[in-house]
């Protein structure tokens, strides 16, 4: 579903931010993409959502080579993933509702299946009761559950999040890791960037950790601790 | 097609919100572009106005032929049939005793003509020639000068010559006129729309994120100006019928004193409907330059 094969991010300035970094992600996985602030798990994610493009190397996202994409089919791309961004990127103009119907307003889907599948986003993130809440009224842990309901709200085939539970306490955390494990169930390859991922209990999930911009471990969360530490 | 016009729709929706959301704002926008449109509008119906007054057609002339003072039936005859000969236009007899009855009937002539111990008007013929080319009229001119018992002739081209060229300029400072405003009213929805990038900034990166197209963040915005355009044309039309009613009672007195029914020739539905096409157009073009130039740093 995601493979990456030699990737090299080099950004002007000559900081190398990925060097030859390779894995690969099958359909329905759910992975943790761990390693210190600094390792180059914003900088992956970036490439992974084709908000940048690597120096060298290639990204093939199910089945689309990111380095050949055009800069028009980007946003077709882009509709294909579920993207939780680390500063969320909510519209606080707008009520919690409108925030989940935006992604369904720019592809163009009917207005009254619209309604009925952003109150289901909603619903399957806990935020039933909230629709008609400005997101400013909301609390952290509500804030990332609406841009999770936003990401998966044209039903993706892949969930992407840069650092979902930033700044979350460790229950909210939790939480936010339990539903992601949810959308994994029903098939949704999941691949989250965390400094700090959960144990949860009953899942097993693949862990790749970065380190100074390479690939150290791919394996399971402990010996990737020991090795970036 | 449906999910297209569907688009269409949302994004001409958001474009009204948008401009509904500030009221001030629009209306001062609007009330800019009326007035720039006003001016080249106002111009070109005062123009129409002139030319309807003149005659549809600029290029219609007549020549008058005067005759002298003791021409008699047996006179004005032979000139009748010598024009009929000459086959070169239609004629009409104005005898003089109709030429003082007109005169008579003009304001504040009646007492001036009552004082007179006769009638000084000649008999005359108003000749409207067939062909209009200068050359043939000079010719006939000429002609009906050497003609017995025909006083003078008067051939009223050179006035017509001097109104045609002044409408031809009036045309050209209209047309100069229009392409400045034109240009103002796009600068104007430039930017506006820039400003409008500006505001939406949060909500264009966003959507740029989540897989918008640029024909999705461009559509609502080329809307806009397209909107404020033809709302500002509407404004025009408004401000122009305004100036004509206000207008309307000084010229017909105007018309009456000189004896004329001439009525002005205000806003038709089409020349409104115009008026917003312009608007929208320009509005349109404004909008797609601002967002060319503004959108790129959301690349």
């Amino acid at each position: 579903m995601i493979t990456a094969d030699a990737v090299t991010k080099r950004y002007p300035e000559g900081r190398e931010a990925l060097r030859d970094v390779s894995f690969e992600i099958t359909a329905g996985e759910m992975v943790f993409l761990t390693g210190h602030s600094g390792a180059g798990k914003s900088t992956l994610f970036r490439l992974l959502a084709a908000i940048e493009r690597p120096t060298s190397g290639s990204i093939v996202i199910n089945g689309q080579n990111l380095s050949a994409l055009r800069r028009n089919a980007i946003p077709y791309l882009r509709r294909k993933l579920g993207l939780i961004f680390q500063d969320q990127k909510l519209l606080f103009d707008r009520s919690v509702l409108d925030n989940v119907l935006l992604p369904l307003a720019i592809v163009g889907h009917p207005a009254r299946d619209s309604l009925r599948r952003a109150q289901a986003a909603l619903a399957k993130v806990g935020l039933t009761n909230r629709e008609k809440t400005m997101p400013i009224a909301l609390s952290g842990g509500e804030q990332q559950r609406l841009a999770i309901a936003r990401a998966v709200v044209n039903r993706p085939v892949i969930i992407l999040a840069d650092e979902p539970t930033a700044n979350l306490d460790a229950a909210s955390a939790r939480e936010i890791f339990a539903i992601f494990h949810a959308f994994q169930q029903v098939g949704v390859t999941v691949l989250i960037a965390t400094h700090d991922p959960v144990d949860l209990p009953g899942v097993k999930a693949r862990v790749l950790c970065l380190a100074r911009g390479e690939m150290r471990e791919d394996g399971n969360e402990a010996t990737c601790a020991a090795s970036a530490a | 097609m449906r999910r297209w016009l569907g688009q269409h729709l949302a994004a001409l929706g958001d474009a009204l919100r948008r401009l509904l959301a500030a009221p001030l704002n629009t209306f001062l926008s609007l009330l800019v572009i009326g007035v720039a449109l006003t001016l080249p509008s106002a111009g070109w119906l005062a123009l129409e106005n002139v030319r309807q007054l003149i005659g549809d057609n600029p290029g219609v002339q007549q020549v008058s032929i005067f005759l002298n003072l003791d021409a008699e039936k047996r006179d004005i005859g032979e000139i009748e049939s010598r024009l009929r000969a000459a086959k070169a236009g239609n004629w009409r007899f104005v005898a003089r005793e109709e030429a003082l009855r007109h005169l008579q009937a003009s304001e504040g002539m009646a007492e001036i003509i009552a004082s007179l111990p006769r009638n000084p008007l000649p008999d005359a013929f108003v000749f409207t020639p067939s062909s209009t080319q200068p050359e043939v009229l000079e010719q006939l001119a000429r002609t009906f000068a050497t003609w017995p018992k025909v006083a003078h002739v008067q051939l009223d081209s050179a006035w017509v010559h001097r109104l045609a060229a002044l409408i031809r300029l009036g045309r050209l400072v209209l047309l100069l006129l229009g392409v400045l405003f034109a240009g103002a009213l796009v600068t104007i929805t430039f930017n506006t729309i820039r400003l409008q990038i500006f505001a939406q900034a949060a909500e264009i990166e966003v959507a740029r994120l989540i897989g918008a197209t640029d024909a999705y963040i461009q559509r609502p915005l080329h809307y806009f100006g397209m909107l404020q355009g033809a709302f500002g044309g509407l404004c025009a039309a408004l401000l122009v019928t305004l100036g004509f009613q206000l207008l309307t009672p000084a010229v017909a007195e105007l018309a009456r004193l000189y004896g004329s029914n001439f009525t002005m020739r205000g806003l038709t539905a089409s020349d409104v409907a115009l008026l917003a096409a312009i608007g929208g157009s320009l509005g349109w073009l404004g909008a797609k330059i601002s967002v060319l130039t503004h959108l790129r740093r959301f690349a």
